[in-house]
């Protein structure tokens, strides 16, 4: 099973992603001028300051060759992870629901959160329990996840919130506490914390997100 | 193109503006909300609305406005 990830002018987070990736399959990097993902089984689109974040984050990017490639590849039910700005470029990208904001406190800010398991099963999540708590590092100052009511309404009823910041931990203003969310069909997935960060106990402060990327590949030699 | 918060979504930077002005004497302004505004000059207009949409606004969040200037 390979994962490929795509890295933007301005990702800084591609190589921790390609590492946690490479601890549980193979994975190799996808330039954003590529149209081809290489053989890819699954992607994860990083996190980072993609173009800048010029206009809005992610705004840019989702335009790119290697995006054109992720959009179909999501369309005929590829997995796609995107996590923090990876996330935002997926929102602008229509492939997941709502868009991201500035942080509700206009501050970048970083540190370890736990989130909780809302929705356990899928490719992302069926190595999780339903209130688990997960702790993985947040670094962003856009991620107030927002979406309208009736956007809200569908992804309810369609167990679309995937995780949500525990109690006093929604430090950015996202609605509902919501940090993760999929697609309808539920083989895309964003969160703005950052399960790559948080794969070896040494530095990571937890071991936590190394079980998004070994859910993905159960799900993908599942499907073998 | 004026480019503005979507009414009802919170905008703290404008919270955050509103709360500095009286700070500086500037007392009685409400409402205070901070956009962006793109400026660039086109021979057609026809589809500004569409370059709005498509890329210079996200229109789940930001509502546009479009000024033609004229000539310059």
């Amino acid at each position: 099973m390979r994962f490929g990830v795509i890295q933007f002018p301005g990702s800084c987070d591609e190589r921790d992603a390609l590492a946690a990736a490479s601890r549980v399959a193979d994975a190799h990097m996808i330039w954003h001028g590529d149209n081809d993902l290489g053989g890819a089984d699954a992607i994860i689109v990083p996190g980072g300051f993609s173009y800048g974040d010029y206009l809005r984050a992610g705004a840019i990017a989702r335009f790119s060759p290697a995006m054109d490639a992720v959009i179909e590849f999501a369309e005929s039910g590829g997995l796609v992870l995107g996590i923090c700005n990876g996330f935002q470029v997926l929102c602008e990208a229509k492939l997941l629901p709502g868009a991201l904001l500035p942080n509700a406190n206009l501050r970048f800010t970083c540190r370890q959160v736990n989130v909780e398991v809302l929705y356990a099963g899928g490719p992302f999540t069926r190595g999780c329990t339903i209130g688990e708590l997960l702790s993985i590092p947040a670094k962003h100052s856009w991620g107030r996840w927002y979406a309208d009511d009736a956007t809200l309404e569908r992804m309810d009823a369609n167990g679309q919130f995937a995780l949500r910041y525990a109690a006093g931990e929604n430090f950015n203003g996202s609605l509902h506490d919501i940090a993760g969310v999929c697609n309808e069909r539920g083989n895309v997935f964003g969160l703005m914390p950052h399960p790559e960060h948080a794969v070896d106990g040494l530095v990571g402060g937890s071991t936590d997100g190394l079980t998004f990327f070994r859910s993905m590949r159960e799900s993908v030699e599942g499907d073998a | 193109m004026l480019i503005r918060p979507k009414a009802g979504i919170l905008d703290p930077q404008g919270e955050a503006v509103e709360r500095a002005l009286p700070a500086l004497g500037f007392q009685g302004a409400v409402n205070v909300h901070v956009g962006r505004m793109v400026e660039l000059d086109v021979a057609d207009p026809a589809r500004l609305g569409e370059m709005c949409e498509r890329l210079l606004a996200n229109p789940l969040i930001e509502d546009y406005e479009v000024q033609l200037l004229g000539e310059s």
